[in-house]
């Protein structure tokens, strides 16, 4: 298991609320923005019925004798009628004297340009004052008419409010949905860097071929430094794998040239010292080549493992023809292979694979086997496809059973027999690679017993 | 036997040849994939011995050749590689069989001796010393006219003497012969194959002597 990495933050999260926030931010300027234009058009509305009502009092005037008479429409106030009972007010002056109305009203400080509007307190009241003037001419009068109308404004915070209720409830329907929005966003967004993930999880061990899946533009560098990481991996592996390969090349056929001189020149010299010592060329020469082959034949399976080849085969038959080609070696032992077999055992697997872990197996059972014994290998097909091969040799130590597939591990019993230990090593990795196990157990009699199933 | 051996290696060529002869076989050797197609063309083997990387081409070659020309002679290819794809696919190209080097003889022979066995019709020499024969390569011996059926061991301990009667083995000679080297047997354990021996040939004129100190000899007559 590899070191887990720093975390600072979250890609997702941090684009979450980022996403949150502007929604929220902008749901609030929408809603005073809107608020305070409504307010405005609601504003406008009322400022313009003042303003008729104003202008229709101020029509009504007229000079006669040198008096001002006005005769009241009844439109001036009946068109400021409003459904929340809105009260009015009036005040008239004749050249700053008040001729009718409130004379508490709040007048404009500038009798000779008033502005047109504004808003004042009266009577405890929000009121909304309009005011106009009008210069009425006599045979040799000249006077001033200034007429305010006010109006409270319950019927416009009335509007007002129902708008910013609307408003309000707007925003934040639309603040929910960008909520939802920036989840979704931020999921979509981080897919493709889940995916290459899994993609890279989920590869074998010895698998470095380089992605070729298509990823947003932003993760092309990452992919293609992988890409290049992997394949300087790949190339510092096959290129092992070759020396390794070409190294044991070179180096057994001078050792077969020694281990061929060695056995002749055994059965020529007679003194007992000399042909110990060629006795312990032999067996040294033995456990090399054998660790080298066995090296090699686990490198080959690893690699292997992750491009199994997927073969409809009978397991018999495999089985089979090793057992008739270990028969010679097995003989000179007097040793008898019995081999017992369920047809058909038919499998999907990796024949080369397969054949290399069972030899294994075998190879074992001769090596610990005594002379004149018999090894039983059986092929069943239920449960599950299976080879269990049994020797009456001298049995696993039964405190070692665990981790003796451990690569290089070796029995203690093991000692003065020619092996490398990567023989059961060979044996799990393939059984594993086919979704299968390898059981080491000792037979009742006290033989090992290897059961390997796929 | 008569062996061809293809090896462009001259030091193991000449390994394997002095090893062969001591076992009183006649070997013929090939440096060369041409050499050896015209070898195999004049001289009537029992059993070609061929090596995989050869200067003029691969040992695959002369293999794909020897099977079209409808050769029988077995061949049993010497590789260096381990992997079991070579292995294989040397077999799919008619092989006989393979020993990875370096091999053991006493391997390599009884390889020899199965790949023969199989071969049916082959003509297998039968040898005879006084009232018993004695047939190598199919393992049948006979005394006194009657079929005796011996294990590996005792046959090949059979042939060691049968080879050289009269000739003195030295008790851990006879067992380097017949256990492996990673065997750890000491040299009284032949005592139980010599004396299997001389049960299997009670009644007959070849006797095996105990040389005290010295080891055992075949005798006859």
């Amino acid at each position: 298991m590899a070191e887990p990495g720093q975390v600072q933050g979250s890609l997702r999260n941090r684009l979450a609320v980022t996403l949150i926030g502007g929604a929220a931010l902008l749901a609030l300027l929408l809603f005073f923005v809107v608020r305070s234009y409504a307010a405005q058009i609601a504003q406008q509305g009322q400022d313009s019925i003042l303003t008729a009502s104003v202008s229709s009092i101020l029509d009504a005037a007229v000079l006669r004798d040198d008096q001002v008479e006005i005769d009241f429409p009844y439109a001036a106030f009946s068109m400021l009628t409003t459904p929340a009972d809105d009260q009015v007010f009036y005040a008239i002056y004749r050249d700053g004297e008040l001729l009718s109305g409130y004379a508490d009203l709040p007048q404009q400080a500038d009798r000779a340009a008033p502005k047109q509007f504004q808003t004042a307190q009266y009577d405890g009241k929000t009121v909304r004052i309009s005011t106009a003037a009008r210069t009425l001419l006599g045979a040799d009068v000249r006077t001033r008419i200034t007429v305010s109308v006010a109006q409270t404004q319950d019927a416009l915070s009335e509007t007002l409010n129902q708008i910013s209720t609307n408003v309000a409830s707007f925003g934040f329907g639309f603040f929910m949905l960008a909520v939802l929005l920036s989840f979704w966003v931020s999921s979509v967004t981080i897919a493709p860097l889940k995916r290459l993930t899994t993609s890279v999880t989920r590869r074998g061990p010895q698998d470095l071929r380089p992605l070729t899946k298509p990823v947003p533009s932003e993760m092309l560098p990452l992919v293609n430094s992988l890409n290049t990481l992997m394949r300087r991996l790949n190339q510092s592996l096959s290129q092992s794998e070759d020396f390794i390969a070409e190294a044991a090349h070179r180096v057994r056929t001078p050792l077969a040239t020694v281990r061929s001189y060695a056995e002749t020149t055994l059965q020529r010299v007679d003194k007992e010292e000399n042909r110990q010592a060629l006795r312990s060329m032999v067996r040294a020469i033995d456990e090399s080549s054998r660790a080298a082959g066995q090296l090699l034949d686990h490198a080959m399976i690893t690699f292997r493992a992750d491009h199994l080849e997927h073969e409809d085969l009978d397991l018999g038959d495999l089985v089979q023809e090793l057992v008739q080609r270990l028969t010679p070696v097995a003989e000179m032992k007097d040793i008898d292979l019995v081999l017992q077999i369920d047809r058909p055992v038919r499998l999907i697997g990796d024949a080369i694979l397969l054949q290399n872990a069972i030899r294994n197996l075998i190879d074992n059972a001769l090596k610990y086997s005594p002379s004149e014994s018999v090894i039983e290998i059986s092929v069943t097909a239920s449960p599950h496809p299976q080879v269990a091969v049994r020797d009456q040799g001298a049995g696993f130590p039964s405190d070692e059973i665990a981790d003796l597939a451990q690569r290089f591990s070796r029995g203690n019993n093991a000692r003065g027999t020619i092996g490398s230990g990567l023989g059961l090593t060979i044996a799990q990795d393939v059984a594993a690679a086919h979704g299968g196990s390898l059981t080491l157990s000792n037979t009742a009699g006290g033989g090992a017993c290897v059961i390997f199933s796929v | 036997m008569k062996f061809l051996l293809v090896e462009d290696n001259p030091d193991l060529a000449a390994a394997v040849c002095v090893r062969l002869q001591l076992d009183g076989h006649t070997i013929d050797h090939a440096g060369t994939i041409s050499d050896a197609i015209a070898f195999s063309e004049i001289g009537d083997y029992d059993l070609i011995l061929l090596d995989i990387m050869l200067p003029d081409g691969d040992g695959r070659s002369f293999l794909k050749q020897h099977r079209d020309q409808k050769r029988d002679t077995p061949v049993i290819v010497l590789t260096a590689r381990s992997q079991v794809s070579d292995r294989i696919s040397m077999l799919d190209l008619g092989a006989d069989d393979y020993v990875t080097k370096p091999f053991d003889h006493e391997e390599l022979q009884a390889r020899c001796r199965a790949v023969l066995r199989r071969k049916a019709g082959a003509a297998q020499t039968v040898l005879q010393l006084a009232d018993v024969t004695f047939n190598p390569v199919a393992g049948h011996v006979t005394v006194c006219g009657k079929a005796v059926s011996l294990r590996n061991r005792e046959l090949r301990l059979l042939e060691l003497l049968f080879n050289a009667p009269g000739q003195i083995f030295p008790k851990q000679k006879l067992v380097d012969r017949l256990f492996s080297y990673d065997e750890d047997v000491s040299a009284n354990a032949i005592e139980v194959y010599i004396a299997r021996l001389r049960k299997h040939l009670e009644g007959s004129a070849l006797k095996i002597t105990t040389l005290r100190g010295l080891g055992y000899r075949l005798d006859h007559g």
